[in-house]
């Protein structure tokens, strides 16, 4: 392993630490919720900033991830067993993610962002009306299964690693290049052998899995989810873009710096202002698309190729 | 000679409209074949139309004796018929040789395989200098090379080259030229758009001129400058 790879590590042993550092549960939710949201804008930079096939509707995916977990533990099973969730949430996720997919695909433009836009409303109005599976508006509650936020933020943690390192691989190999390729130029990417349905579909399914195991996550975090909740188009939907694009869009570490910001700010909110949030946001997303389309990562990183190529000239010259 | 390419009465309408119409020619193995005509004869249409873009209304497309009309594009590039557009395609936010690697992807599922590819590809085009420069701020000279390196790392046995020089000063269009050369010393077959006349009446063995999406003369590069119907499709009916 190269030293610059190294180095790359130490932020993360760092974040590894901070349970043994401090036991304040307040704290240490808002560590768990930041990395839970490093986990959502992972994955939708993933389909949205790599792959370029924006998504209005991830919520979609987060709440089938939540009431697979909450329908399994309102079934029977103990809450511990609902860690199978993680798992089989994220499966379900993306077993949603192919259906939707693999009719929106096959088009161009924006029918996929507006599919997935309709698919998270109606997914939210079948968990209101289907009373015997999902308790309806009153929301599925249970008594999560540790008391101690440290096993949380381990479980979060690792969520968040799996998930980065699997987009790290995926982006170094040969679908990341056809991703690219997609997001760049589908014409020219089918006429260079891309199969663009079929790999769109990919990285929606990859995306999809582990926005639902973080909606597992979630309902095994708070021990109560409903529809208003998991399937919001403004708390979920709206926000895992906003998180990528705050931090920057198709970078590395874009979806992570996004979303501590977004948790700080958020907090701030809820603490001193009380109410609107959302309208800071939305304010906050207009000013980033005008000035800082890149993100914040991505302008740091673009300010640094070009005095890197600055100083390649002056050299030449 | 055994036709690697052939096109058989094949039509293309959009609507009312008749972009191409009966058209046939074959494409032999090892031939360069350029294919002339006014400004909105078709050309480019034929181009999608052997590359998958577009399903002909009627006629059959057959690549070695194996029918590819209807096919998708990405398919018909892996069966091995490449080619460049006219209206270049960057991959604007990649470096010039993740765009070819891009393309060597369609033969390999390993990166270090793709790379070794890419770099021959940009090495056999003569673009090793700008390997590391985004495609998107290319200048057009070298963005119509990039196609070129791109179609090549698919390893096709037929190129379709769509009006690879246009646009390029006197000195490009010689390196352009000596690449194309090179290209179809290599083995590969190549069937090439153009309206530089002095490039393409030099390079090819056989011409084919079509007008309003009909084909109206084929053969020899001189036999079809001289052809009545092709000054007249060029120079009106007075010159004729």
């Amino acid at each position: 392993m190269s030293r610059k790879n190294l180095i790359g590590l130490l932020p993360i042993a760092a974040v590894l630490l901070i349970p043994l550092l401090t036991q304040n549960p307040y704290l240490l939710h808002m560590f768990i919720l930041s990395l839970l949201w490093i986990v959502l804008g992972q994955s939708w930079n993933l389909l949205g900033g790599y792959t370029g096939q924006i998504s209005y509707g991830h919520a979609a995916f987060f709440g089938v991830g939540a009431y697979t977990t909450g329908i399994m533990v309102k079934s029977g099973q103990s809450p511990s067993t609902a860690w199978w969730g993680l798992l089989f949430g994220g499966l379900m996720a993306a077993l949603v993610a192919a259906f939707i997919g693999w009719v929106c695909f096959r088009l161009r433009g924006s029918y996929f962002s507006l599919s997935v836009l309709a698919l998270s409303e109606v997914l939210r109005l079948v968990a209101v009306n289907w009373n015997r599976l999902t308790n309806g508006a009153e929301g599925i509650l249970f008594i999560p299964a540790f008391t101690q936020k440290t096993y949380y933020y381990y479980i979060v943690f690792a969520l968040a690693a799996v998930n980065l390192g699997v987009i790290r691989w995926v982006m170094r190999s040969k679908p990341g290049y056809y991703f690219l390729a997609i997001r760049e130029d589908q014409d020219c990417a089918e006429s260079l052998g891309i199969d663009t349905t079929k790999y769109k579909l990919l990285s929606l399914l990859i995306s999809a899995f582990f926005t639902g195991a973080a909606g597992a996550f979630y309902m095994n975090y708070m021990g109560f989810i409903d529809p208003g909740i998991v399937f919001s188009i403004a708390d979920i939907s709206i926000m895992m873009i906003l998180v990528t694009m705050l931090g920057g869009a198709a970078t590395k570490w874009g979806p992570a710096v996004g979303a501590i910001l977004f948790i700080l700010v958020s907090e701030i909110f809820r603490v001193w202002v009380g109410s609107g949030h959302l309208l800071f946001f939305g304010v906050l997303i207009i000013a980033i698309i005008i000035y800082f389309p890149n993100g914040i990562v991505g302008t740091l990183v673009d300010r640094r190729t070009r005095k890197r190529r600055l100083r390649g000239a002056e050299a030449v010259a | 000679m055994t036709a690697l390419l052939e096109l058989k009465d094949v039509t293309k309408r959009f609507g009312g409209l008749q972009a191409v119409g009966h058209m046939t020619f074959s494409l032999d193995k090892g031939e360069i074949l350029g294919l002339i005509g006014p400004n909105g004869a078709g050309k480019t249409t034929i181009f999608n139309l052997i590359n998958g873009f577009y399903p002909p209304t009627s006629g059959t497309i057959l690549f070695k004796g194996k029918r590819i009309d209807g096919l998708k594009p990405h398919t018909v590039c892996r069966l091995g018929l490449a080619r460049t557009f006219q209206v270049v395609k960057p991959l604007a936010r990649l470096s010039v040789l993740d765009n070819v690697m891009v393309s060597a992807f369609s033969r390999t599922n390993h990166r270090e395989e793709a790379r070794t590819t890419a770099l021959e590809a940009t090495t056999f085009t003569e673009m090793d200098a700008w390997r590391d420069v985004p495609a998107g701020s290319l200048p057009l000279g070298m963005r119509k090379r990039l196609e070129m390196a791109r179609a090549l790392a698919t390893k096709p046995e037929i190129l379709l080259l769509d009006e690879n020089f246009a646009g390029l000063n006197p000195t490009e269009v010689e390196k352009t030229n000596a690449i194309v050369k090179k290209i179809h010393a290599t083995g590969i077959t190549i069937l090439i758009i153009e309206h530089n006349m002095r490039v393409i009446m030099a390079i090819s063995h056989r011409l084919i001129c079509i007008n309003y999406g009909e084909k109206i003369a084929e053969g020899t590069p001189q036999e079809v400058a001289t052809n009545p119907q092709v000054v007249e499709a060029y120079l009106g009916a007075a010159h004729a």
